[in-house]
């Protein structure tokens, strides 16, 4: 687990433009929210299962919720802090905050919408400030609609350009992209991190889905139970050693680094050669789906332990394109599930079930071939 | 049908003494007068005490909800009987009236007002902290993420929210003003111009057996209840259909 201190030190921002939380808040019998974190400009994300505190946190920044006890400090200035008796109320803390749903106003315009944090301005000014943001989202043209009148994108860009044209100090994300289907999602979420990578602050973004980790995130943060469990770059976390919460999270027990080494684009496939930080030379080669890549772009490639076959014999006449010889270098149970640590060129863990470790009379040493369907192989970028 | 009733009223209107009258028009726009007062009375009212009923966490606020809500279950002339106590000429309130007005609070149109709004008050409260409830919480977070105090957030999110409550509420306190009858007797009594409702009026014809004219008179209040419960039925429905919850 990366929770680290030389990664915390490393990672310490300054706080003039980076955000301080240290924060304790009762939820109920069973659940506390307590975590302490620093973090610098630019995405951060925030990380784990429903119900594992990430909105709080987000409410407890922006004031929506007060936590029992703790601190928060965004660019230099307190919001909270409960030693001195600070709690700023919400509307003073110059917050951009995109909600889960977006929180549109429906009855007003998108102009209107992007307008109405601004309306200490004189009108002019107001819709001025409110078009250049909605033109640097590319969507000038929706000016006049309503939200119910705009796809999930447009959606999804119009609270965005609502809460930064007030020039907040600190931009926090509640899945903003939950609501979308998978294939605009990932669009979206390039969109999104185009737009706010480069601003000169803080952006906490939360999800649970792995894919946008990996399109959005340069740091991440886990959270589970409340409390902070793991943090660093999606690779260090995601790949760290066995983290069993974070690469169940993750979703993908194995990730490893990949090179795409030929591209078929009439079979809509790709070879990449994979290695990993312990078989750093790797010569394993694996087929997966065709993404927009060319010859020689560093991907990592995600693959469930559950999509893993496991062999005692070579396979024939099979589908699937990647069969990989190795040996059984461990075996061990967690719950129903037999965990197998597989070296075939790369270390591999497959998921088996007690039956076919018992039929199969696995041992560790056994020679084994390991099967992966290429839709099994999931291209995550770097 | 037509025959007999005007055969009555040939007979019993010329029996009693009584000018057949089949519209008292005073009384309408003494009615109208009333009713307009009422709610613009109680939206003042109704607008502040519904925000505070739909989002202050005060611990006995069901109290406050459940006197709100008396005037819809107790007998008009349980809520007259003490409005009149407490307006009447013995009463503190009263006498302060009559020192700075030279009038009296009972028996007049004053009164009537008085004794109105607290008999419509739930009519006007309940329908509009109803929907200032139903406004999405979200949306309040973030009118005040983005910096707009409370007091903004309600003319510009809560209350364009709240149309159709603010029309049933206002349409409701209307008719139901313009219908009540027990309150006004027993506060204003019965003196034309004054405090003679329509309502008063139609128990008086019937009383001196003038029944075209209170026919007539109660078509007039069930025309004018029907049009207004149409406009907040209709209301209601075509807004739900032009703004869909985002």
């Amino acid at each position: 687990m990366v929770t680290s201190t030389d990664n915390l030190v490393e990672s310490a921002p300054s706080t003039a433009e980076g955000v301080e939380v240290r924060i304790r808040k009762r939820q109920s019998e069973a659940f506390d929210l307590d975590l302490a974190c620093q973090l610098g400009r630019g995405i951060t994300i925030i990380f784990g299962a429903s119900g594992a505190g990430k909105t709080t946190l987000l409410d407890c920044i922006a004031g929506l919720t007060s936590p029992d006890s703790g601190r928060v400090v965004v660019a230099g200035r307190t919001l909270f802090d409960s030693d001195r008796g600070i709690n700023l109320p919400v509307q003073a803390r110059r917050i951009g905050y995109v909600f889960q749903d977006l929180a549109l106003f429906p009855h007003l315009s998108v102009e209107e919408n992007v307008g109405y944090g601004l309306s200490g301005l004189d009108p002019r000014e107001r819709s001025h400030r409110a078009r250049t943001a909605l033109d640097s989202l590319g969507i000038l043209s929706l000016i006049q609609r309503r939200p119910a009148q705009l796809s999930g994108g447009e959606r999804q860009r119009v609270a965005l350009a609502r809460a930064l044209v007030t020039e907040p100090s600190i931009l926090l994300l509640d899945e903003p992209l939950a609501a979308l289907d998978l294939p605009v999602r990932m669009k979206i979420a390039e969109d999104l991190r185009r737009s706010i990578q480069d601003l000169p602050i803080p952006a906490l973004y939360v999800t649970h889905s792995r894919d946008e980790v990996f399109v959005l995130g340069e740091r991440m943060i886990v959270i589970e139970g409340g409390k902070l469990i793991a943090q660093g770059t999606p690779h260090e976390v995601l790949s760290a050693p066995r983290g069993e919460t974070v690469a169940q999270l993750a979703g993908f027990e194995n990730i490893f680094d990949a090179q795409v080494s030929s591209v078929h684009e009439e079979r809509g496939t790709m070879t990449c050669r994979i290695g990993s930080a312990r078989f750093e030379a790797s010569q394993v080669e694996i087929e997966t789906p065709l993404v927009n890549a060319s010859v020689g772009t560093q991907l990592r490639v995600g693959i469930s332990a559950g999509d893993v076959l496991l062999a005692t014999s070579a396979p024939v006449g099979l589908s699937a394109r990647n069969i990989f010889a190795g040996k059984l270098v461990s075996l061990w149970q967690r719950d129903m599930i037999v965990v197998a640590q597989v070296d075939c060129g790369v270390e591999m863990f497959v998921h088996l079930t007690l039956a076919a470790r018992d039929s199969l009379q696995l041992q560790p040493g056994r020679e084994v071939w390991l099967i992966v369907k290429t839709h099994s192989c999931h291209l995550l970028a770097v | 049908m037509d025959e007999h009733r005007s055969c009555d009223n040939a007979q019993y209107g010329a029996r009693s003494g009584y000018t057949v009258v089949l519209m008292d028009w005073q009384a309408f726009w003494l009615t109208i007068r009333l009713a307009v007062s009422v709610t613009a009375i109680l939206l003042v009212i109704g607008l502040p005490l519904a925000y505070w009923i739909a989002f202050s966490h005060w611990r006995w606020k069901f109290l406050v909800e459940a006197l709100v809500g008396l005037p819809i279950v107790l007998p008009p002339t349980v809520l007259g009987l003490y409005v009149l106590i407490a307006l009447g000429q013995r009463s503190p309130i009263g006498r302060l009236w009559q020192s700075l007005t030279g009038q009296p609070l009972v028996f007049t149109f004053t009164g009537l007002v008085i004794g109105s709004v607290l008999y419509s008050l739930p009519f006007a409260v309940q329908p509009l902290a109803a929907s200032f409830t139903s406004v999405d919480s979200r949306l309040l977070a973030a009118s005040a993420v983005l910096g707009v105090s409370k007091h903004r957030t309600f003319w510009r999110v809560i209350l364009p929210l709240s149309v159709s409550g603010l029309v049933t509420a206002t349409a409701l306190t209307f008719a139901h003003t313009m219908g009540e009858f027990g309150v006004v007797l027993m506060v204003g009594g019965n003196i034309p111009g004054a405090t003679r409702t329509l309502s008063i009026d139609i128990y008086d014809q019937v009383q001196n057996l003038n029944y075209a004219g209170a026919n007539t008179t109660a078509l007039v209040l069930v025309v004018i209840a029907f049009a207004l419960l149409s406009v907040v039925y209709s209301f209601n429905r075509s807004l739900w259909r032009v703004l869909p919850r985002a």
